[in-house]
């Protein structure tokens, strides 16, 4: 048993690091990859070149792709802070009736098969006579992030102290001004990395995409489409690599601001004290 | 019948008279919460509602007959195509929610009993490939498995094999390693918060009641962190049963599951109440056999006690 005891913890840490190396590793083969000479990514290595990147900025096809992701996720983004805004400040602040099922149907975009979110909106939509276009990938989108904002803003607000609102109050704010002076400033971390978070999905986001669109792609769709060919991997590779960097670093600031605003809230709450 | 609606309005009334504020803040909270409410309602109740709806009616070319029937249902249960899909993804899944809870665990584990002031790190590090591109991480699988493919060539090049391994790709295994992989941070997370919860007191009572440290994890740590073992078994189990991408692009022809037989019938085959029942059918089943499996994981905590 003592053996044992002392066994254990050593035995967990290296099992901690061979899971880290079976989650990165295959994240980190797509980088590896687009810098190989060979266009079939084979071991060992042929050679260094950044010749797909240098194709990438050559390829019309892909470029509109990007600039509809941008598009798409700006809008989604912005769309979906604002209604997670209302609702993380609504089941925070207050109480009201039927607040566990309203808030179990915002945040079930989380646990359905989004094949059957996205092939049921995709029904409505038709027959509501929309055309299929970005607009309805940004429909798409945003029920897929918000469920992301309520959660990121929902660790924003709790533990927010509310008589420092009551104060404004007291002195002679209005609601708005309250929100705009008091609460605003307080919560900006966490409304900037929910914009950050819905970004990124919406950047990555494929099944929706897939559906949803009609002649516009955003580049998962273009990725999707350039699979089909063998000749086309390198290229596919090096675009996945700006991919990947760019979610890494624009989830590492909305991380960074997530803890500031969780520290901002709780220091603002113990000075206050 | 009118009786008690008086009498429920005169306790309403009463109410109102003495809880103002209350009333307000509800209603405040109410109006707060109604857009996003509104936008889910619109956007993914009612297209539920939809498919339901479809699910029961028949399609001939463009036009939809509203008459309803059973039809679709029995094609969807008793075709041996949609049968067997039907059986294939629910199985894939099933094995895939019990393989990654079973991996994450011991992580979940680690991070909360000896991650000591790095846990956060650890958790980062661990949900930061996660937000990457899903299908990216599924593409690297398949260059991971196929014939010219890293694992093949790297075991060439060691002189392990001698010529690459087709094994590797194009059937349900790679489907379930890649799932795996795919929703590992998704089992850890909620593992780990409720090992976090696990009051530490209790498990010195176990050491100084003699238990060891096999008996302690058995009888105290594993029971009470039934909750978090339940919704990591749910968060994969209920997804991963439509996943569409990962058959499509690891599965080959064995590893077909039943989205691409709902892509189809919305698109190429036009079929929408097909399509819908199909949809509906799998949403039911996987719903059954995930609660069948959360009573047989609550059934074996409550005997672990």
């Amino acid at each position: 048993m003592k053996a044992l005891r002392a066994i254990l913890p050593s035995w967990l840490t290296g099992y901690a690091y061979l899971y880290l190396a079976f989650i990165y590793v295959p994240v980190l083969l797509l980088p590896v990859f687009s810098l190989n000479t060979s266009p079939a990514p084979k071991l060992p290595l042929e050679g260094v070149t950044l010749k797909w990147y240098a194709d990438l900025g050559r390829t019309p096809a892909m470029l509109d792709a990007a600039w509809n992701s941008l598009v798409v996720g700006l809008a989604a983004s912005v769309l979906s802070t604002v209604l997670g805004i209302c609702a993380a400040r609504a089941l925070t602040r207050y109480r009201f009736p039927l607040q566990r099922p309203i808030n179990g149907l915002i945040m079930a975009p989380l646990v359905l098969p989004e094949i059957i979110v996205a092939v049921s909106l995709l029904i409505v939509l038709l027959q509501m006579g929309l055309s299929l276009s970005l607009f309805t990938v940004v429909l798409g989108h945003v029920l897929v992030c918000v469920p992301y904002s309520v959660a990121v803003l929902t660790s924003g607000f709790e533990g927010f102290d509310r008589s420092l609102e009551e104060a404004s109050a007291d002195l002679g704010e209005t609601a708005f001004g309250t929100f705009r002076r008091v609460t605003l400033p307080m919560v900006a971390p966490a409304i900037i990395s929910s914009l950050l978070v819905s970004f990124t999905i919406s950047l990555d986001e494929f099944i929706m995409a897939f559906f949803l669109t009609g002649t516009d792609v955003t580049l998962p769709v273009y990725i999707w489409g350039q699979l089909r060919f063998a000749a086309k991997l390198p290229g596919v590779l090096a675009l996945g690599t700006i991919l990947l960097v760019g979610s890494f670093v624009l989830l590492t600031f909305a991380e960074i601001l997530r803890r500031r605003a969780e520290r901002w809230v709780r220091d603002a709450g113990a000075d206050h004290a | 019948m009118t009786a008690t609606a008086e009498g429920s309005q005169a306790i309403r009334r009463r109410r109102i008279k003495r809880k103002p504020l209350l009333r307000s803040e509800q209603a405040r909270g109410l109006a707060l919460v109604s857009p996003t409410l509104a936008y889910a309602l619109v956007l993914l109740a009612a297209p539920i509602l939809v498919i339901v709806a479809h699910s029961f009616w028949t399609q001939d070319y463009l036009v939809i007959d509203h008459t309803f029937t059973l039809e679709n249902y029995r094609i969807a249960l008793t075709e041996p195509i949609y049968r067997d899909l039907l059986m294939r993804s629910l199985w894939i899944s099933l094995v895939v929610s019990v393989s990654t809870v079973v991996l994450a665990y011991p992580i979940a584990y680690f991070i909360s009993f000896h991650g000591g002031r790095h846990k956060s790190l650890w958790l980062f590090l661990i949900t930061i490939p996660f937000w990457t591109s899903y299908l990216l991480r599924v593409m690297s699988w398949k260059v991971i498995l196929g014939y010219n493919g890293v694992l093949n060539s790297g075991l060439l090049a060691l002189g392990v094999i001698d010529e690459p391994s087709t094994a590797l790709l194009y059937n349900s295994s790679a489907v379930v390693i890649t799932l795996t992989h795919a929703w590992a941070a998704f089992a850890i997370l909620p593992i780990f918060v409720s090992l976090e919860k696990v009051d530490r007191t209790l498990l010195e009572a176990a050491t100084d009641l003699g238990d060891g440290p096999i008996r302690r994890f058995v009888r105290v740590t594993l029971p009470l962190s039934v909750p978090g073992v339940v919704s990591a078994i749910l968060i994969v189990m209920i997804p991963t049963v439509g996943d569409y991408v990962t058959p499509r692009l690891v599965g080959g022809k064995d590893g077909v599951m039943i989205a691409t037989a709902i892509q189809a019938q919305f698109g190429k085959a036009a079929n929408w109440p097909l399509g819908a029942a199909l949809s509906v059918t799998t949403m039911a089943i996987v719903t059954a056999m995930a609660a069948a499996v959360v009573f047989l994981i609550r059934g074996a905590a409550r005997l672990a006690r």
